[in-house]
């Protein structure tokens, strides 16, 4: 059966982002199903929209969550939510961020019927509630189902809000992955992905390990690559692991596409803080052999040590131990990435979409469509515009 | 000297009003979301049942396994009829979850699976179960809102819910038979 879905995105389309390459990734493979789907988000150029793509309006840049982030509000984005409801005749509207001060939760107020939800982040409760425990609760109440894509996200929800989320983790489109070469092809190298001085990616520890490794494979290349302060990390660097350490700087996600088919081995020694460990995923549909800290979320991407070799966290003896036994036994690291395929493909779009049209079917009532909510719609406009958002607007068209 | 007060006061009775009303409101939307939710999950659990009965009839099961698994979907779809009560509904859901967990061993589901057409019958069984459990939460959840709204001081002062009844959450075992979850996922 096809489904007209229609999806929000509360963040900018034109700026790369977690969420907008959710939403987009989920798109396209909805309409890969044979679903019609049509997205709603915040645009800047109108140039460059593919066809399934509605223009939610120019984004104004405010502070939200601890980063700056691209939102549209106001009564004309109100407007366009509401039209774009009218006209889609929606059998399903699938909300992202449905809290954020966006085109998602104006849907949630615009909107009636078959209403789903997908929280991403975590938020601390006096976030959560700075939006207004009696606003959240009257956007809250209309979605019919969420989904949380992490065990994070849905701690928030539960804790904080109150309600109940399916978990479904974030999807990997491992095709863009999926390596041309054999592992005896690769360059006999290590990788690590991660802003540099953030302690929680764990660079220090894989830096730690560095003198123990290198004893052993004098040759071997270690490449950085993650937004943040070089220089700094450099100028820490022991003189004798230095030259081993090629710092590259941010990447694109070809060019991390590109690293993780190259090189034998990555490592992710993160200390902790990780929900789920995406990249550890892609790693693996890369052909990669994959050396993680264990962590509760590595643990299990990793099946417990099956599809990757695990190492106790923080600790860069047993890291060194690590990198140097896959690097060591060809045969086991190689048993390692041919583990990783398959694990891998779990997390594929293709088998997690299923999950999605599960919640999709479970919400809805044969014959029912999205339709819009007159009821809300003095409070919506009312709500809809805080009370920055006049400066910030005039401060940019200036 | 106090017109103003007069009209402060009918300021306040008038946005006091539109509160009550929008609160109103919101308590109906959640009265239709339990609504649809459960006609939803009644859906859900048609299907399970259906295919339930359809896969003991198959053949592919072995005759007893047949037997239980037919008599508890039968009893289901009995139980799903008007006039019996929620407890009955529950009692004879939970009985068709624990004889297909029971029936359905890891051995007879690569028995079912190696007959024709048994793969597609027991996918089909899997993904009806997993919208049970989907319904049976969304609805729960539902019914979670709709009672914390209700029990605010405002919406009982002002009769606000009128004679819809407590809205009451569904339980029974609504669990996946293991055997049918994918291995380590």
């Amino acid at each position: 059966m096809s489904l007209r879905v229609g999806l929000v995105c509360p963040y900018s389309w034109d700026v790369p982002g977690g969420v907008r390459s959710h939403v987009a990734d989920l798109a396209v493979t909805l309409r890969g199903r044979g679903h019609s789907v049509n997205v709603l988000a915040p645009v800047e150029e109108e140039s460059v929209l593919p066809d399934w793509v509605t223009d939610g309006g120019r984004p104004v840049a405010v502070p939200y969550n601890g980063a700056v982030a691209r939102l549209s509000f106001g009564v004309k984005a109100t407007r366009r939510v509401r039209s774009w409801i009218r006209e889609g005749d929606f059998d399903i509207v699938h909300i992202h961020e449905p809290l954020a001060p966006s085109l998602s939760v104006l849907t949630c107020w615009s909107a009636r019927g078959p209403l789903v939800a997908t929280w991403h982040s975590s938020h601390d409760r006096s976030r959560v509630l700075s939006a207004g425990y009696y606003v959240a609760q009257t956007a809250m109440e209309k979605l019919r189902g969420s989904i949380a894509v992490s065990e994070e996200a849905r701690r928030t929800l539960i804790g904080h809000v109150g309600g109940d989320a399916v978990l479904i983790p974030n999807g990997v489109r491992v095709k863009d992955f999926t390596p041309e070469s054999h592992d005896r092809q690769r360059r006999r190298e290590l990788l690590f992905l991660g802003r540099v001085e953030e302690p929680r990616k764990g660079l220090s520890v894989l830096i730690d390990a560095l003198p123990a490794i290198l004893q052993q494979v004098p040759d071997l290349v270690v490449n950085v690559a993650g937004p943040g302060d070089i220089d700094d990390v450099r100028k820490d660097l022991p003189a004798a692991v230095a030259p081993a350490v090629r710092f590259l700087g941010a990447v694109t996600d070809e060019r991390k596409q590109e690293l993780l088919r190259e090189v034998q081995v990555y490592v992710a020694p993160h200390t902790g803080g990780e929900s789920f460990g995406i990249v550890l995923v892609e790693a693996m549909a890369a052909g990669s052999c994959v050396v993680a800290s264990d962590i509760p979320a590595f643990r299990h991407v990793l099946e417990d040590g099956k599809s990757g070799r695990l190492f106790a966290a923080k600790d860069p003896k047993a890291l060194a131990d690590a990198v140097l036994s896959v690097l060591a036994d060809d045969a086991a690291r190689r048993a390692l990435v041919s583990r990783g395929f398959p694990r891998a493909a779990q997390y594929d779009w293709d088998t997690v979409i299923d999950d999605v049209l599960a919640v999709y079917e479970s919400v809805r009532v044969e014959g029912e469509t999205v339709s819009e909510d007159l009821r809300g719609q003095a409070l919506g406009r009312f709500a809809a515009r805080p009370t920055f958002a006049r400066s910030r607007r005039d401060g940019e068209d200036s | 000297m106090s017109w103003w007060w007069v009209v402060a006061a009918v300021i306040a009775i008038g946005l006091f009003g539109l509160y009550l009303s929008m609160t109103a409101g919101r308590l109906d939307a959640l009265h239709k979301r339990i609504d649809t939710s459960r006609l939803s999950l009644d859906a859900q659990l048609l299907r399970r049942s259906s295919v339930a009965l359809e896969l003991a009839t198959s053949g592919g099961l072995d005759p007893a396994g047949a037997i239980v698994v037919a008599e508890a979907a039968r009893d289901a779809r009995t139980a799903a009829d008007e006039d019996s009560s929620a407890t009955d509904r529950a009692d004879a859901e939970t009985a068709l979850t624990q004889a297909l967990s029971v029936t359905l061993d890891a051995e007879e589901v690569a028995e079912v699976r190696s007959a024709p057409g048994g793969s597609e019958l027991l996918a089909e069984l899997a993904a009806s179960a997993q919208r049970v459990q989907l319904s049976r939460r969304f609805l729960n959840d539902a019914v979670r809102a709709c009672a914390q709204l209700r029990r605010q001081r405002l919406v009982t002062t002002f009769r606000l819910a009128g004679h819809t009844p407590w809205p009451d959450p569904v339980e029974f075992d609504d669990s996946v038979p293991v055997a049918l979850v994918a291995p380590s996922s």
